[in-house]
């Protein structure tokens, strides 16, 4: 049985519907990061999860029981829980009254309530901090005291919603890291949005992808990442080279497809007229000055028509009769001493293709 | 303009040495307008709170009448309780008419919404994702309206002190219920009313000047809150 569950759930504000039919299962004990561009419904969908706000339709289960409709079951679940907003607000009192305030609306004993929240404290590393103003610290210190807040009281699930959005580099790796550390240790559910698809392949044992109110996919990373269902979520995953084709030719499970401009060998099982998506991720792509005998299916010609860095990385779009995205390191741009307008060779296994449908 | 002179002395003079009329009537106005004020706020403070915290059609339309209210003229609600309380009203029979009684009865009917609005507006005006954060930590919907004063509370304190400074400083209301009797229902702006038609500008004066001080003192209250 799952721990939570929603079923057919839809939330509309006014006309416009922004969470569609989502059926989502979330077990005991995983972590389960929901990623999706901004203003997909991350965010609406983790407030019906913590039954913040009631579905238009649609029904939610928290332990097996169905808490939609009763206001008292509601919130006899949500003391279950706890949520980390995008936005973390503390309450003008200090840190550790702030940490305090789930223990104290659920009665608990003030002994027990000093030892969670000093634990709480330690647990994020703000201990000294406990007597501040929780309004005078810094917006990684107020993330930091936000989850402590959440973990105080031990929740069974625990939603975060961005957890790193708006935070400088030094702080998102230290609130990684408590997460990770929250994530490995205790037997917390952690459900967490965000839009940063290397911090959910990192944090998260299981992906949903959400775009336009609807859940598209589930799956581990691996899969999502390796193969996306269709071109929406393969463009988010940042697939580079989306292709559209036709099967031309098929040899056992080898399939040449027609781009129009070049001839791309993939591994696949539609059959020949086949219209249908390759999907390539740049940095499969690997780029030579000459052309070269190794076991790689695909290797073509190309004329190098951009090149921008991104971060330590550089990536090259080529004219290969299509246009095909490659990314590199700064160091082998440097060897290959690429420029616009130059010849290069780029090659990429046919195993590196995913070959997707397309529907029209 | 020697007129005026003397007689700011001399209300000077009243002042320093306590004089027991004009201690006697501050003290009744100061008594009459907390009285009012306390029981408008044990009204204003829980009403607020269930107003703003639930959803309701006609919400809006309500909050712009309470605003709408707030410039109630004075003598609109004295003419009001007048015709409440005289002995051939509906509540002629408690026979409190020119009493501090219906004074504070009238008082509190004037300075409701006033109280009622500021809080709700204090209370609209703290962040949304406190009440969310508050919720989603287990709150049930009492504590989060606790929490939510706790954020709102300089702004809800702001609201109580206008409600008073409202209340002391307003002679149209006290005039016509109370009756401005010596020594009972007479307030320092009844007095100053009377006194300065009789022609006798030292007690007026003396009054005014109290009057002044304690709308300074609420000013700088009022600062002082607005600053935190």
């Amino acid at each position: 049985m799952a721990l939570i569950e929603t079923v057919n759930i839809t939330q509309k504000y006014g006309k416009q519907e922004i969470i569609k039919n989502i059926n989502l299962k979330v077990e005991q004990g995983e972590v389960l990061a929901l990623i999706g561009p901004t203003g997909a419904g991350k965010t609406t969908l983790l407030r019906l999860l913590d039954l913040l706000e009631v579905p238009s339709s649609g029904s939610i289960y928290f332990g097996g029981e169905e808490v939609t409709a009763s206001k008292r079951l509601r919130l006899q679940a949500r003391r279950r829980m706890s949520f980390v907003l995008q936005k973390p607000v503390v309450f003008n009192m200090s840190v550790r009254d702030n940490i305090a305030c789930g223990l104290r609306w659920r009665k608990e004993k003030e002994s027990s309530i000093n030892q969670r929240v000093n634990n709480a404290l330690e647990l994020v590393g703000m201990t000294e901090y406990s007597s501040r103003n929780a309004r005078t610290l810094s917006g990684g210190e107020t993330q930091l005291v936000a989850i402590a807040r959440a973990l105080a009281i031990a929740p069974e699930v625990l939603f975060l919603d961005e957890p790193t959005a708006n935070l400088d580099p030094v702080s998102t790796a230290k609130i990684e890291e408590v997460l990770a550390h929250i994530i490995g240790g205790q037997k917390t559910t952690v459900v967490m949005a965000t839009h940063d698809m290397s911090q959910g392949q990192r944090l998260a044992g299981r992906i949903g992808v959400i775009i336009n109110g609807q859940l598209l996919q589930t799956g581990s990373p691996g899969d999502i990442f390796s193969t996306p269902r269709d071109t929406r979520v393969a463009e988010l995953v940042g697939v580079g080279n989306i292709l559209g084709g036709v099967i031309a030719n098929r040899d056992n499970e080898l399939v040449a497809i027609d781009v129009g401009g070049g001839v791309i060998q993939a591994i696949s099982d539609y059959g020949i007229g086949a219209e249908v998506h390759t999907l390539i991720r740049p940095e499969d792509v690997t780029l030579a000055p000459h052309r070269d005998a190794s076991s790689a299916r695909n290797t073509f010609e190309g004329r190098i028509t951009r090149i921008f860095s991104v971060g330590a990385l550089v990536r090259v779009e080529l004219d290969c009769g299509f246009p095909l995205l490659a990314v590199v390191t700064r160091r082998s741009a440097q060897d290959l001493n690429l420029a616009v307008d130059k010849g290069v060779y780029a090659t990429f296994k046919a195993t590196a293709v995913h070959v997707i449908k397309r529907w029209n | 303009m020697t007129e005026i002179w003397e007689g700011l002395v001399t209300a000077v003079k009243l002042i320093i040495s306590l004089d027991p009329e004009v201690m006697q009537i501050a003290g009744r106005s100061l008594a009459i307008s907390a009285t009012s004020s306390a029981i408008a706020a044990l009204i204003c403070l829980p009403l607020g709170a269930v107003i703003h915290f639930n959803r309701f059609p006609g919400k809006r339309t309500l909050i712009n009448i309470i605003q709408t209210l707030f410039s109630l003229p004075t003598v609109a609600v004295g003419l009001f309780v007048f015709v409440l309380f005289s002995s051939a009203g509906p509540l002629g029979g408690f026979g409190i008419l020119f009493s501090p009684a219906v004074m504070v009865i009238g008082q509190v009917v004037l300075i409701t919404p006033l109280m009622l609005g500021l809080i709700i507006s204090a209370l609209s005006a703290t962040d949304k994702a406190i009440t969310d954060t508050a919720v989603s930590l287990g709150a049930s919907g009492f504590q989060m309206s606790v929490v939510t004063f706790r954020e709102a509370r300089f702004g809800v304190l702001a609201g109580l002190i206008m409600g008073f400074g409202r209340a002391i400083s307003e002679v149209g209301l006290s005039l016509m219920v109370g009756g401005n009797i010596r020594g009972f229902t007479r307030t320092i702006t009844t007095a100053i009313s009377l006194e300065t038609s009789k022609g006798d500008l030292e007690l007026a004066l003396a009054l005014g000047m109290i009057l002044i001080f304690i709308a300074l003192v609420i000013n700088i209250g009022l600062n002082r809150i607005q600053q935190r």
